[in-house]
């Protein structure tokens, strides 16, 4: 088995070997361990994403904007570092669509991390497959695959505004069930309580 | 009082770092500090008469166990080398993580010995591998299989039975990555496993030349006196393989340098020295000074350090006692202030890390902030604007910035990774090949390239919009940010220029594994000794704390 911090470095070296800088190099190491740590097939997918660049052309996605078609696949990196660096730009843009990206797997990771930078979680759309992106803390998703995914015709992003998933009333009957751990005060504690005996204006 | 920490700008540069001495703080002292109520037993000692074989040694406390395995092997004296191109070694070891089953031991058997090209599990902390100092392991042989005890001044002439050519962790070849352990309590240092395998080594040639000269001369033979065992560590020949990492790890590099600066910075800040804390540090300085005459080496450039010591250390006993310092406030501030101002760094260094010898209450809080999390700090934010960029290069690399990289000798070498080792290598740009390969660790050039490209670049422009035309700086915009917020992250010296000496490197990150005795063999490598002094294990329970200067060599 290989370990992790081998996974980093291989991606690290591999990515600079076929062009990229050393710090988007940088970038897909740590995104292929982090894939990797998950459970997902990162090295797989960066390989044959690399093996196809001998090939295929792909298109540069810099600008992220709501719309992003191309008739090129897009590069699965350049856009997840577009994405990334722009990500506190772009966190109030409504559904983000990105038609046509190769190995769309490689783009993941970029999210996840956008996900803890904004403090937003990201849904995340790869044609059928769901991916909720929680902080960069955990992935929810309902692809277990460990394929190799080498192209989608539609990547969605969503960004989650913050909120509960329970309502008032779950709250409240929480907190009833919480007070009997209290205990009620006597009136001489009350008394010697922080700020007695001052008035409020001092 | 309050003294300020000393400049990142003078303190980062390498002849400053390359003048650093092992302190309390260095990883080995720690660890035996950590370890001391562990049980430590050998498990299984399975050597034939000539000292082939295994043998497995462990620490134990509570339901944690590490375990020390070792494989000695036989090879013939031209198959070894110290070269990291060597691929067969007198010893080879592994630490595993827990009691080791019959299969595992078989599995290692197959690889350990086989180190880079073998395959380690998640259940393997660290890996090692060691050849014989063949002159001294057989006279000691010799002497012990007679009846008696080898000849101390030669064997102290080498101060090491073995060793070792790498020690390898961090998920290396298949070992367990460090986030796996990273959480247990007795980890809090950094290197405290391959602490760990280097300290059982030591253990491991000790009964081995006692068990060979057992079954040369079973009525004859005796073993290996304790106080000889004492003075003798582990060897290390260690290359430009270590440079890099200290360039590679910048939060990592800041906690090391920043936890020496705070200690130093806290005991200026003394005000009234007691009397037995100065009666240490003078005492520690005193017999420390036996460490400093048996330091041989064949450098020059070592050499004239080692005679500047000299000079200066005899300088500053005579300030001692002539100046009766200690009974004036703040004495160590006085002391130091009189260091920088009439001693070379060489001496400054150790006088540093002297002072730190009776304060464990100061050091033992900063050995826990010796590590870092340095995934926290990789994001670059791509939201600040090129305004903070240029301020952080203007205040934090002001020095770089100075440098001309548009002469020749400033952009002499280049760092890259050999094909035949994968290991980090030095060359010269203008005479060898490869320079396209560049490894990104001409930082300081790199840092100058960023600062002029954002020269025309207007101040609010954000860095993320800035990174869309210049990923080609992107792993230095990173620095950048880490470098705001982490003074000591960051070499203050171009490292690709024809003054680079890279031992300096090696040595910064050697003296805080806690090493001694640098030996330069060339201007790319050096050896050093570990554990030199140390107790044994079976002293770990109640053990002198200033060990260091204890060894009677």
């Amino acid at each position: 088995m290989r370990s992790f911090s081998e996974i980093d470095t291989i991606a690290k070296r591999a990515s600079k070997g076929v062009g990229f800088s050393w710090g988007v190099a940088e970038e897909v190491g740590k995104n292929i361990k982090l894939l990797e740590t998950y459970g997902l097939p990162g090295l797989k997918n960066l390989n044959e994403y690399f093996n196809s660049l001998q090939v295929k052309k792909f298109q540069n996605l810099t600008f992220i904007s709501n719309e992003n078609q191309s008739k090129i696949p897009y590069c699965p990196i350049i856009a997840g570092i577009s994405f990334l660096d722009q990500v506190e730009e772009i966190k109030d843009l409504v559904n983000i669509k990105i038609e046509n990206m190769s190995y769309p797997i490689l783009f993941l990771p970029f999210l996840s991390r956008a996900s803890e930078i904004v403090g937003k979680k990201i849904s995340l759309k790869i044609d059928e497959k769901i991916f909720l992106l929680n902080f960069n803390q955990n992935i929810y998703s309902n692809y277990f695959s460990d394929e190799i995914l080498p192209n989608s015709n539609m990547v969605e992003i969503n960004f989650i505004e913050n909120k509960n998933t329970f309502d008032q009333n779950v709250w409240d009957n929480m907190y009833k069930l919480s007070t009997n751990t209290f205990v009620d005060e006597t009136d001489e504690l009350k008394k010697s309580a922080a700020g007695a005996g001052l008035t409020d204006n001092d | 009082m309050n003294i300020s920490l000393r400049d990142p700008k003078k303190i980062m540069k390498l002849s400053k770092l390359g003048s650093f001495h092992q302190s309390k703080l260095s990883f080995l002292r720690s660890f035996l500090k950590e370890f001391k109520n562990w049980k430590y037993n050998r498990d299984l000692f399975d050597l034939d008469e000539n000292g082939f074989g295994r043998a497995v040694y462990s620490f134990s406390k509570n339901k944690r166990n590490y375990s020390l395995i070792c494989f000695a092997n036989k090879i013939d004296d031209n198959e070894r080398s110290d070269r990291v191109i060597a691929t067969k070694w007198d010893a080879a070891f592994t630490l595993h993580d827990g009691i080791p089953s019959k299969k595992d031991l078989d599995r290692l058997s197959e690889n350990v010995p086989k180190q880079e090209v073998g395959r380690m599990s998640y259940k393997e902390l660290t890996l090692s591998r060691a050849n014989k100092s063949v002159r001294i392991f057989d006279h000691v042989i010799d002497s012990l299989s007679k009846g008696k005890q080898p000849d101390k001044d030669k064997i102290l002439e080498v101060g090491y039975l073995y060793r070792t050519t790498a020690v390898y962790g961090s998920g290396k070849f298949g070992l367990a990555d460090r986030f796996r352990i990273k959480n247990r309590d007795e980890i809090y240092g950094p290197f405290r496993l391959e602490m760990m395998l280097v300290y059982l080594v030591r253990q491991f040639t000790f009964d081995q030349v006692n068990h060979i000269a057992k079954f040369k001369n079973p009525k004859k033979a005796v073993t290996l006196d304790n106080d000889i065992c004492r003075s003798l560590g582990i060897g290390n020949s260690t290359g430009l393989g270590m440079a890099p990492f200290i360039v590679n790890h910048p939060t990592l590099l800041n906690n090391w340098i920043a936890s020496r600066e705070n200690v130093l910075k806290t005991i200026r800040e003394i005000k009234k020295v007691e009397k037995k804390d100065e009666d240490i540090f003078k005492n520690c300085l005193k017999k420390s000074l036996k460490n400093i005459s048996s330091w041989s080496t064949d450098s020059e450039f070592q050499k004239t350090k080692i005679t500047s010591l000299n000079e200066d250390i005899n300088k500053f006993l005579k300030y001692l006692d002539d100046s009766c310092v200690f009974q004036n406030e703040y004495a160590f501030n006085e002391i130091y202030l009189w260091c920088e101002e009439n001693l070379k760094d060489e001496c400054i260094e150790y006088i540093v890390s002297m002072m730190m010898e009776p304060f464990d209450e100061i050091v033992e809080p900063f050995i826990h902030k010796m590590s870092s999390d340095e995934d926290k700090y990789f994001n670059i934010p791509s939201n600040r604007n090129i305004a903070d960029l240029r301020k952080i290069l203007e205040e934090k690399y002001s020095d770089i910035l100075k440098i001309d990289f548009s002469k020749k000798e400033s952009n002499k070498n280049f760092w890259f990774i050999s094909k035949n080792k994968e290991e980090p290598r030095l060359a010269d740009r203008f005479h060898d090949h490869g320079a396209e390969l560049e490894q990104p660790l001409a930082i300081a050039r790199d840092i100058s390239k960023l600062y002029e490209r954002i020269s025309n670049i207007k101040n609010s422009l954000k860095i993320g919009k800035f990174l869309l035309e210049n990923n080609d700086l992107r792993h230095v915009v990173r620095r950048a940010f880490i470098t705001e917020k982490f003074p000591y992250a960051e070499i203050q010296d171009n490292t690709i220029g024809s003054e680079l000496t890279a031992i300096d490197m090696l040595r910064l990150k050697l003296s805080f594994f806690g090493a001694v005795k640098f030996d330069p063999r060339s201007d790319k490598w050096l050896r050093i000794s570990m554990f030199q002094g140390a107790p044994l294990p079976q002293d770990l329970n109640s053990f002198n704390e200033h060990w260091v200067y204890n060894s009677y060599n």
